[in-house]
């Protein structure tokens, strides 16, 4: 069997895939890759069916050693590469020979890198996925140094291009388009205007789970508790504080503070790449906004 | 009925209540809607969580309205033992809340049928409802980093059991062996929506 030996990690470095679905009324979430998007694309580039296994890289930091030759693909943020000390691209077909290390740096632009293996990684399945939710523990554990993960065999496809023409994710402000609700009555008209008028910033407080966002509170019209429901990625929730949390991938199943600005779902993945510093700005779709 | 849109990754339906949330996801549940990856039941809403890439969420809003629900719709007959030693660490707090005794608390808890109204909290939890109206306490004023797993709690009108050690603040006051959750097992979570419970006292 094909494997690879992971060598070092950085920040964070877990198993993900397209996530587990169809079980959230038994309290297990989605999970599965924080920017859908960029994961997908990796998957392409190699000849996989998109839902295969590979990794999520937190801020870099990740080394490993083909135990055997791999054909791999780093997409999202734009971390430096190198295969045996010779730097490669991002967005590329590389191959990495047998006992050959590939190195994934800090990103310069961009949080999370997506590596896809041609084959996957095939890490037992729980619950129909190899996703790490990082919030139930459901999944394998984060991946640590020493670890020797298996690829599944070569799917039938062929990589069909050696590079993917896609723009790092951008440094400095973001532009995200939201749909006001479902809880935006509960709020006053002036936070509204606010969250749609001012830029939030990405605080440390940031994780798969959620992105703590920090700027000028969003006050509720009324007191009162609302019952917990249902949530999403991209849900923009507000806690007692009026400062938002944008959920991601690993988002609790339901919540008990009201929600009140979705992001569309292509946002989610750009909003995926912001690093703590980076100022979000909200926009519906019809435009109203700081840009518009 | 109010049909709510999350951007293009859900639908949140409000109902009137708990029985009309139940009638909806056991309409709807078996049906396997394109474009719906999962349905959360909670105390007046179903979520319909979509895969935007493949929901025509016009089309499922269109066919939710046209659902008929029915109020106090039955999720399921089915039913669950859960066997518990009733040694909990807040079993005392819990009898001086409720003016029970202690043995008064095991009587109310074991005297009423129980029914699972929705999960969230971590994988396999279920809220449980329909119990004693005596047995209402709130939340522990702190709660504990850890609450070992099988641990039966109550808060509120709800009990639960804890599937797994977590931190959590409900007043605790016993345990089972039972597992009401295990991955690896078909179903998975013994606590579905809908599941009707009875707690038994451990002999």
């Amino acid at each position: 069997m094909t494997e690879l030996r992971i060598l070092t990690t950085g920040p964070l470095t877990t198993v993900q895939d397209l996530g587990r679905t169809g079980a959230a009324h038994i309290g297990v979430g989605v999970s599965g890759a924080a920017d859908r998007g960029s994961f997908r694309l990796a998957n392409r580039l190699v000849g996989n069916p998109e839902g295969y296994a590979g990794l999520e890289v937190t801020l870099g930091g990740l080394s490993l050693r083909a135990e055997h030759p791999l054909t791999v693909a780093l997409t999202g943020a734009d971390c430096p590469l190198a295969v045996d000390g010779y730097a490669a691209a991002p967005n590329t077909v590389l191959r990495v020979p047998a006992g050959g290390v590939l190195t994934v740096g800090t990103p310069s632009h961009g949080a999370r890198g997506y590596l896809a293996v041609r084959g996957g990684v095939e890490v037992d399945p729980v619950l129909g996925s190899r996703a790490t939710d990082t919030l139930s523990g459901l999944g394998p554990p984060p991946v640590s140094a020493g670890d020797v993960l298996p690829v599944g065999p070569a799917p039938a496809e062929f990589p069909l291009v050696d590079t993917a023409p896609v723009p790092a994710p951008p440094e400095g402000d973001l532009v995200l388009t939201v749909t006001p609700g479902p809880r935006a009555d509960w709020f006053t008209g002036e936070a509204l205007a606010t969250l749609l008028g001012t830029g939030y910033r990405v605080t440390p407080e940031s994780d798969r789970v959620g992105m703590r966002l920090d700027g000028p509170p969003l006050e509720r019209r009324h007191g009162g508790e609302l019952p917990s429901e249902g949530m999403v990625a991209g849900a923009l929730q507000v806690p007692p504080s009026g400062r938002p949390t944008l959920f991601l991938a690993d988002h609790p199943v339901t919540g008990g503070y009201p929600v009140i600005a979705v992001l569309r779902s292509t946002e989610v993945d750009r909003a995926a790449q912001a690093r703590p510093g980076q100022r979000l700005w909200f926009r519906t779709r019809r435009g109203h906004g700081p840009f518009s | 009925m109010r049909i709510l849109p999350l951007a293009d990754s859900g639908l949140l339906v409000e109902l009137d209540d708990l029985d009309s949330v139940h009638g909806l996801y056991t309409a709807l549940r078996h049906q396997r809607i394109p474009g719906v990856v999962n349905l959360v039941p909670a105390a007046r809403t179903l979520l319909l969580q979509l895969d935007p890439r493949h929901a025509d969420p016009e089309r499922i809003e269109h066919l939710v309205r046209r659902t008929p629900v029915e109020p106090g719709g039955l999720a399921t007959e089915e039913s669950l033992r859960i066997p518990v030693v009733y040694d909990g660490a807040d079993l005392a707090e819990v009898a001086a809340l409720t003016g029970l005794t202690e043995r008064g608390v095991v009587e109310e808890h074991t005297g009423t049928e129980w029914r699972v109204a929705f999960g969230g909290f971590a994988p396999g939890f279920g809220y449980l409802t329909g119990g004693s109206a005596r047995l209402e306490v709130p939340r522990r004023a702190e709660s504990r980093t850890r609450v070992p797993r099988g641990s039966v709690g109550l808060a509120g009108s709800f009990s639960g059991v804890y599937p797994r050690s977590s931190p959590g603040g409900w007043q605790l006051i016993g345990h089972t062996e039972l597992e009401i959750w295990r991955p690896d097992r078909d179903p998975p979570a013994l606590l579905r929506p809908g599941v009707r419970v009875r707690f038994e006292e451990a002999g």
